[in-house]
């Protein structure tokens, strides 16, 4: 199995029948692929729908129904269309129980940078009300960035929120940020802790009872 | 009061300076008559309002690339090549917001309230140079309305005197910007006359609507 989708299928089990999450681009759209049996989410795309479905078949999709990537997609059975200020409202509000996204860097203290590079404008959209109001934020990344380090002592780019993040899956491990910093809960088997470590820039607290981390190869 | 107009009657309220807010998240529910129609009109200095920018095809870039427009007020800007152009001339005419912080300043705007405190940005250059307010042991930045001259707003179904369906999730900001805007007005699919929108389904009433303008059918 490929990085992307051990990630995803590691923050699938997270998830619980009737959670109302939102799903970042990349890995975190995945998650939807791998949810354990019974588990039905309830997805929220921050444009204006509770309830979005998949991707709708190709030529059978309605433009004005898309997710916050454009894309057309279908609504499940119980969604519901809102308006903007209401969509952010429930971000605000704690509504959504849970939040993935995806990260250039995160710290461990927590904080997060994944709207702005050095030197380049992308743009803020949603992030920032996501990690301030949901009730759980799970980073959802490969470990590293061309072999560099996305898990810092301190983020360099500009943040998205500080202490805000709650959860990093990697392709190599579980980890839990804290209040005494990033703690290793699980390691993905075919990784040996030091190899985790060597690519990690912040300081990993390993448990005695580390766990291996359920993957299929 | 049939509100039903031409475009040139509509757009003969835009002037010099305007702040103009535009509807749409992306391509969806975006006012793409309006926007493709304003081309051609003189006023410049401008400060557009507006999630996104659009992205490839949409008209806010010819627009933006006309050098009419001095301001963006958006939260993101990665699908619009002329706005991130303007940024890199001059990054002073970028004005970046959280998306929920921007649509709530217009639902301020257009409800009369004068500032509000979120907890969006807190610990981010968002934070810089704002008041700040500490509730509940929780810190929260004040962030203050915001209102335009004009709106340019895309309606699924109006009808004559301006009450709007919007289908879908076309709402998005089209919503909000209806009601924070001295002069409204909104291109439509299909316009009907008084009382065939059911009452029910009315996304936005005609009370804050200035002018409708049909959207002539393609051929």
């Amino acid at each position: 199995m490929d990085n992307k989708n051990i990630i995803a299928r590691r923050v699938a089990q997270m998830l619980h029948d009737g959670e109302v999450v939102n799903l970042g681009v990349g890995i975190p759209q995945l998650v939807a692929n791998w949810l354990p049996e019974g588990v039905e989410l309830i997805v929220h795309a921050e444009n204006g729908i509770i309830g979005a479905g998949g991707y709708s078949k190709e030529g059978e999709g309605d433009p004005n129904v898309v997710d916050a990537g454009g894309m057309m997609i279908d609504v499940k059975p119980g969604a519901q269309f809102i308006i903007s200020t209401d969509s952010f409202g429930a971000i605000r509000g704690g509504h959504i129980d849970m939040t993935i996204l995806g990260a250039y860097q995160v710290d461990s203290k927590g904080n997060l940078a994944n709207w702005c590079l050095p030197n380049k404008m992308g743009g803020i959209g949603g992030a920032m009300d996501l990690v301030s109001g949901a009730k759980q934020v799970v980073v959802a990344m490969e470990h590293t960035q061309k072999g560099n380090p996305k898990i810092v002592e301190n983020c360099t780019y500009p943040l998205t929120g500080a202490g805000v993040v709650d959860y990093i899956v990697t392709e190599m491990g579980f980890m839990h940020v804290t209040h005494e910093g990033i703690v290793l809960e699980e390691i993905n088997p075919n990784y040996t802790v030091e190899q985790v470590l060597a690519a990690t820039d912040a300081k990993l607290i390993v448990p005695v009872n580390l766990k291996a981390m359920d993957i299929i190869d | 009061m049939n509100k039903v107009t031409t475009v040139s009657e509509a757009f003969s309220h835009i002037k010099d300076n305007d702040t103009i807010m535009v509807g749409g998240f992306l391509m969806c529910g975006s006012p793409e008559y309006l926007i493709h129609t304003f081309l051609e009109h003189p006023a410049k200095h401008l400060t557009i309002v507006n999630n996104d920018m659009g992205e490839y095809g949409s008209s806010l870039t010819p627009l933006l690339e006309t050098g009419r427009v001095d301001d963006l007020i958006c939260t993101w800007i990665v699908r619009n090549p002329a706005a991130q152009a303007m940024y890199k001339a001059n990054p002073k005419c970028l004005h970046i917001n959280p998306q929920g912080t921007l649509t709530e300043r217009i639902r301020a705007g257009g409800f009369g309230i004068a500032a509000f405190y979120t907890p969006t940005g807190v610990g981010t250059i968002i934070e810089e140079g704002k008041d700040t307010r500490w509730f509940n042991g929780r810190k929260y930045i004040m962030e203050t309305a915001l209102r335009g001259n004009v709106a340019f707003i895309h309606a699924s179904v109006a009808d004559e005197s301006g009450n709007i369906y919007m289908k879908g999730s076309s709402k998005n900001y089209n919503a909000a910007m209806a009601t924070a805007c001295d002069y409204v007005i909104v291109e439509a699919d299909e316009i009907v006359p008084v009382g065939a929108i059911d009452p029910e389904l009315v996304t936005v009433s005609g009370i804050y609507v200035n002018a409708v303008v049909p959207i002539p059918k393609k051929d």
